[in-house]
């Protein structure tokens, strides 16, 4: 996986609550049976009309947004489903950080499997940063991850929290199947002793 | 001891490992798999030459892409890139050698309804899948989860995940239902109330009166929504009802182990002093019928409401709303019941188990459509047969329903079955997102009494008022 140590870019606003995964990823597109190539699609119902031509008020179509690596979106945003295709079309277009006041569960664990920061803030830190992203490409938002930092391009910095154990993996870029690997005498102890006590499973 | 509430107890028996933060590595007992998001899980395996560590807790059914169309036998029915991901699913349950229905199998459904029909779901279990309606299994008094496709490979290669705890909330629904509102209506009143990001961090316990007079089928359709709150996962504890469900299917266990799982089973509920982070209680009769009528499972009104304006809301919610009465097509200050209905779906993993069925063929019965189309599509090919049996699929015909084969189908049309643009569909699935029955199609989320009688008068409609 790749890893996120620090990242300044172009953040792009979308202030629309409940952004689900319907938007990020229509359906149509999770027949993939590969992880690459959905950038191409990422909010496609959003981004082109039916003919495939460019929806010009969408802010990705905006040359100022087109090379985006931040996102920042109004509130719960990648509820609905589980569909890793949401963060993989995220990643792909070149996204690699979300901002909102909150994310659905497993969108945001899904994140982390792919080296996107989900990043959750208070509602009027959000509000200044959505202010920055809508100044265009010349205000780039520095994001970093050691120190858990925003700044905005005017120099405003916000604190965010972040899980001690995801923070470690996404910067070190770590596989969490190969972490839990060395664990796997812990997983074989409970095997046996469930098998003991709840045979019937 | 102190005391646990019923997530705490079916959690602390699954921890196999806790490393000093609290990060968790938690043991699934069943995983569930589809179509859809498992093919980049199993190239995983095979790119790190990695087994699936426990293929006898593994069950795949393909659900999600396939037709439901009578002909669905014949593979031009499916589109290239839907063929190739079932044919996926059907090489890698053979390779890795985990439990499999395929589409030609009677057994086969919708991934959520074969799970409990095949006794793979029992109380007190982990279950995940990758897919959010996983909640569903709550039901059971099992904890279950929806999950992404990297966990998928996580529990295929480790049978765990790496979790941390989650927080309890409550949702008590007091005393009896009104005739005519059902475990829908439940449901999504209590999104309506709490929002879709109130249930964020939390595993739902529902319980009261109202949910225990509720029957299996009921409770399966409370719990799959838990994830249209936002909760992680939504826990109903269990008791006589549950017990008597899973007692003789397929893979519950028998005899001796039967007595001995349920020993165990009786323990599982909350403490009467348990700690709870958030409790949210609703009168069973303040439940009415309801319908939404926007784009998010929160814009929940009842039937007898009118559809509402922007500036009823605040923050954020102000331009969601006008850009969902934009994309519905609807004029504030309408009534519901005056919205004129094309399409009815009944089905999905929400409403398409056999008590569902018998709701709609109630309302149904000697009455003849009113809308352009109308499908039943039965959540698994038992549930198909048994409804034949009681006479239901004659009903639905009679009607003017397609009778269709299990499958998703119109809940997120990934299959032909479609809305097409500016179509308005009352649906008993679970999302009325943009774009989710088809481009543009308009959904609105229904019990199935409530499908049935838009079906019947060609406009969303009380359906009490067909009773």
């Amino acid at each position: 996986m790749d890893k996120f140590e620090t990242l300044t870019g172009i953040a792009a606003p979308m202030p629309l609550v409940n952004i689900d995964t319907d938007m990020i990823i229509p359906k149509q597109f999770l027949k993939t049976i590969k992880r690459s190539g959905l950038g191409a699609n990422l909010f496609d119902e959003m981004r082109f009309d039916r003919s495939g031509n460019e929806i010009p008020d969408f802010v990705l179509n905006q040359d100022a947004y087109r090379s985006a690596e931040i996102l920042v979106a109004g509130d719960n945003f990648g509820c609905g489903s589980s569909r890793e295709h949401a963060p993989w079309a995220i990643k792909d277009f070149g996204i690699r950080c979300v901002i909102s006041t909150s994310f659905a569960d497993i969108f945001y664990n899904n994140c982390f499997k792919n080296g996107i920061l989900p990043i959750a803030l208070p509602a009027d830190a959000v509000e200044v940063l959505m202010k920055d992203a809508e100044k265009g490409a010349n205000a780039r938002m520095t994001v970093d991850l050691e120190n858990q930092t925003v700044t905005t391009s005017d120099g405003e910095s916000f604190s965010f929290e972040v899980d001690a154990f995801k923070k470690h993996c996404l910067m070190e870029g770590l596989d969490d199947i190969g972490l839990t690997m060395e664990k796997v005498s812990s997983i074989d102890t409970y095997e046996a002793q469930a098998a003991q006590a709840r045979p019937w499973v | 001891m102190s005391p646990k509430t019923l997530y705490d107890k079916i959690w602390d028996a699954h921890v196999a490992h806790e490393a000093d933060d609290g990060t968790c590595l938690l043991y699934i007992d069943r995983h569930l798999v589809h179509e859809v998001t498992s093919p980049q899980a199993f190239e995983g395996l095979r790119m790190a030459n990695r087994p699936v560590r426990a293929p006898d807790k593994t069950i795949a059914v393909p659900d999600h892409n396939v037709p439901t169309t009578l002909d669905r036998a014949n593979a031009a029915t499916m589109t290239e890139d839907s063929r190739v991901q079932v044919e996926a699913l059907d090489k890698n349950a053979k390779d890795f050698g985990i439990h499999y229905y395929p589409v030609s199998d009677v057994r086969q459904g919708i991934v959520h309804i074969v799970g409990p029909e095949q006794g793979w779901t029992l109380p007190g279990m982990t279950v995940v899948c990758g897919d959010s309606h996983t909640a569903t299994h709550g039901a059971f008094g099992a904890l279950a989860h929806g999950i992404g496709t990297s966990e998928v490979e996580h529990v295929l290669a480790t049978q765990t995940l790496i979790q941390k705890k989650s927080k309890n909330m409550k949702v008590e629904i007091t005393g009896k239902l009104r005739p005519g509102v059902t475990a829908k209506d439940i449901t999504l009143s209590v999104i309506g109330e709490t929002g879709t990001a109130g249930g964020t961090g939390y595993v739902i316990e529902y319980c009261g009166e109202a949910i225990r007079d509720l029957s299996m089928e009921g409770r399966m359709t409370v719990c799959n929504m838990a994830i249209e709150g936002g909760a992680r996962a939504g826990l109903i504890a269990p008791d006589e009802k549950t017990f008597e469900y899973v007692k003789g299917r397929p893979h519950a266990p028998k005899g001796a182990q039967f007595e001995a799982a349920l020993a165990w089973w009786k323990t599982l509920y909350s403490d009467d002093d348990a700690q709870w982070d958030k409790v949210i209680t609703i009168k069973g009769e303040d439940i009415a019928p309801v319908v939404t009528w926007g784009t998010s499972p929160e814009d929940v009104l009842p039937i007898t409401a009118t559809v509402p304006s922007a500036d009823d809301f605040e923050g954020g919610k102000v331009g969601a709303a006008q850009r969902s009465l934009d994309y519905m097509g609807l004029t504030p200050g309408t009534p519901l019941s005056e919205i004129e209905i094309d399409t009815v779906f009944i089905g999905s993993c929400t409403n398409g188990r056999i008590e569902d069925l018998r709701a709609a063929a109630e309302i149904l019965k000697g009455k003849k459509v009113a809308v352009k189309r109308a499908m039943v599509v039965p959540g698994s090919g038992l549930v198909r047969a048994q409804a034949e049996e009681e006479g239901l699929a004659d009903i639905f015909k009679e009607a003017g329903f397609e009778w269709r084969l299990a499958g998703c189908s119109m809940c997120l049309a990934m299959n032909p079955d479609q809305l097409s643009e500016g179509e308005r569909c009352a649906s008993t699935s679970n999302r009325n997102f943009e774009g989710r029955q088809g481009y543009k199609g308009r959904t609105h989320l229904v019990s199935p009494g409530m499908a049935a009688a838009a079906a019947i008068t060609g406009k969303l409609t009380d359906v009490r008022d067909l009773m």
